[in-house]
């Protein structure tokens, strides 16, 4: 990945220095391994600080929300399609953004490697050529396939070039095929169940929930300037950790990210408990591609499914 | 939205959508018999969506 990183550099010092952006965001290496941050680089002197390798899993749309400067801003497949979202629902212009593409080959899951380690991990090193993942701590080292320890939401990525982009850092990626990845599966596994079934699913998905909001915090569609969870007059919903009351922001959450989620699995990265919140919200993007044939961000012209009207949009569970 | 609640276990039984004028008193209160209906059937599953024991901190 130090191919990337330098070409990143390059680039970003490049628009730092002819002055054709005011702030270049990517990411930093973070203070806990396996996280990296989003970094925001102001001047060609701090463009050294920029990474890329498997721990970039953040979703850096989610820091260009209203803002006036102009930015260049690396991004992946999903990201540059988030990018989308907000250009096609006026958060940003287009033309405020120089994107630095990164052809993606997916992100490490850093709650299956904690699983994995006799202890905090206290270091991770990537070998591209063998295509491993190292992680050590006091007392252990291990080596794993990086395949093997993708997030879920890469191993079935079918866009991971940038859907649109000014420049790119590498030659494109090959793009796995729908069958190949067969993105749904999962979701197929839950539809199987029966009602109760699915409930008790749900019941122990959620059971550890803390209601900390990171999965909301860390989705570049949840930029309403007051969320529903935190209104209090008039209340939505109950603010406690009963179950009723988790159950009801994970499902207002998830539609609120309808026919706009692009998979990013920025939220799962983000919680501190590990559930897999994509379970809500994979469901969404099946029916909306089953539905309307309808993936989002992948163009800035077209409005997603759930603010248009076309007489042919489907209405059988209307009796 | 119908899907979504489905495929977290409400019972189908529990959704209806409809669509009535303020004219057509007689479909709402067919669709208001059938609801009713549709939702006794499920009398001896779990309530859904409804605190039954408010936990207090």
């Amino acid at each position: 990945m130090k191919s990337y990183t330098d070409k990143i550099k390059e680039i970003a010092k490049r628009l730092l220095k002819e002055d054709k952006v005011d702030i270049v965001i990517g990411y930093r290496k973070g203070t806990v391994p396996l996280m990296h941050q989003p970094f925001f680089a102001t001047s060609e002197g701090e463009v050294d600080s920029f990474v890329w390798d498997s721990n970039c899993g953040l979703n850096l749309a989610n820091y260009i929300t209203d803002r006036k400067e102009r930015i260049g801003i690396v991004a992946t497949g999903c990201n540059s399609r988030n990018i989308a979202v907000h250009v096609v629902e006026g958060k940003i212009q287009r033309d405020q953004l120089y994107i630095i593409g990164v052809p993606c080959q997916g992100m490490v899951d850093r709650h299956k490697l904690a699983a994995m380690a006799e202890g905090n991990i206290a270091s991770v090193e990537e070998d591209e050529d063998k295509g491993t993942i190292t992680i050590s701590g006091q007392g252990f080292s291990k080596s794993v396939d990086k395949a093997e320890v993708l997030q879920e939401n890469c191993s079935i990525c079918v866009h991971r070039n940038p859907v649109l982009c000014d420049e790119l850092v590498a030659d494109e990626v090959t793009e796995q095929t729908r069958e190949q990845a067969d993105p749904y599966a999962r979701v197929r596994e839950i539809e199987a169940m029966s009602p109760d079934d699915k409930w008790t699913y749900f019941d122990d998905l959620l059971s550890d929930c803390i209601r900390c909001y990171a999965c909301r915090n860390a989705c570049p569609l949840c930029y309403c300037p007051q969320c529903f969870v935190d209104e209090s007059n008039p209340q939505w919903v109950g603010k406690s950790v009963d179950p009723t009351d988790i159950r009801t922001f994970h499902l207002l959450r998830a539609y609120h990210c309808a026919g706009r989620c692009t998979d990013c699995g920025a939220c799962v990265r983000s919680c501190p408990v590990g559930i897999n919140v994509r379970d809500f919200t994979k469901k969404l993007e099946k029916d909306c591609l089953e539905l309307y044939g309808w993936e989002a961000g992948l163009n800035t012209e077209q409005r997603p499914p759930l603010d248009t009207y076309k007489p042919e949009d489907p209405e059988d569970f209307i009796k | 939205m119908k899907n979504l609640l489905e495929h977290m276990g409400v019972e189908p039984e529990r959704l209806h959508f409809s669509w009535i004028s303020s004219a057509e008193s007689t479909k709402f209160v067919d669709v208001a018999t059938k609801v009713t209906e549709s939702v006794k059937s499920l009398e001896n599953k779990e309530k859904k969506f409804v605190k039954t024991k408010p936990k207090v901190a």
